[in-house]
């Protein structure tokens, strides 16, 4: 669940997200689920010469499976805050 | 801030879905559920190639395993009528490997 909660946080945001056929997208986050699917607004694909398969597409929901990396802003992490969740998350909550 | 995370917003509309092997489906999303099941309706896929603009093949009703599925995109209707399909010329976009 630390996850899933961890990127609801980041809902709003600029991320690029890499899938795992090389495609990479960027966007604003607008929501996460429990499967961590992501939905992102304003999508743009980062290499759009080799990749122009998504240009007509501004809206686009990512199935969680898919996701090799998700790259997040430089301030998108408070790792005091993660680290204390980590800790309470591997105590079992 | 509504966050609605499932596929209800895109019920009716054109979507465009790119698979896990690779291929671009495009189609008016009837159904889905909580696997990423699909249900496209007017459906027809777009095959890219560098040696001629985009094919697009005639499929129909389909049912798209959510196993299957990476990306499902809200088609802009205006963005797409601009494209010109026929000019466009690209690799088919790889299988996703796990």
């Amino acid at each position: 669940m630390l996850f899933f909660s961890y990127f609801k946080e980041l809902v709003g945001k600029e991320v690029i997200v890499e899938l795992k056929n090389d495609l990479a997208i960027s966007g604003i986050l607008h929501s996460v689920d429990q499967y961590l699917n992501i939905k992102l607004e304003n999508t743009r694909v980062v290499d759009d010469t080799k990749y122009p398969h998504m240009l007509s597409v501004k809206n686009c929901f990512i199935r969680g499976s898919v996701v090799r990396y998700v790259q997040l802003p430089p301030d998108g992490v408070d790792v005091d805050i993660l680290h204390d969740a980590t800790r309470r998350e591997a105590r079992g909550g | 801030m509504a966050t609605d995370t499932g596929l209800e917003s895109l019920i009716d509309q054109t979507i465009s879905v790119i698979t896990n092997d690779g291929r671009n489906i495009v189609g008016v999303l009837k159904g889905f559920d909580q696997a990423t099941n699909l249900i496209l309706d007017e459906s027809h896929e777009r095959v890219y190639s560098t040696k001629a603009g985009v094919e697009q093949v005639v499929l129909g009703l389909h049912i798209i395993r959510g196993d299957n599925i990476g990306v499902v995109g809200e088609l802009d209707e205006e963005l797409d009528s601009n494209l010109d399909l026929s000019a466009l010329r690209a690799h088919p976009l790889k299988a996703v490997q796990h």
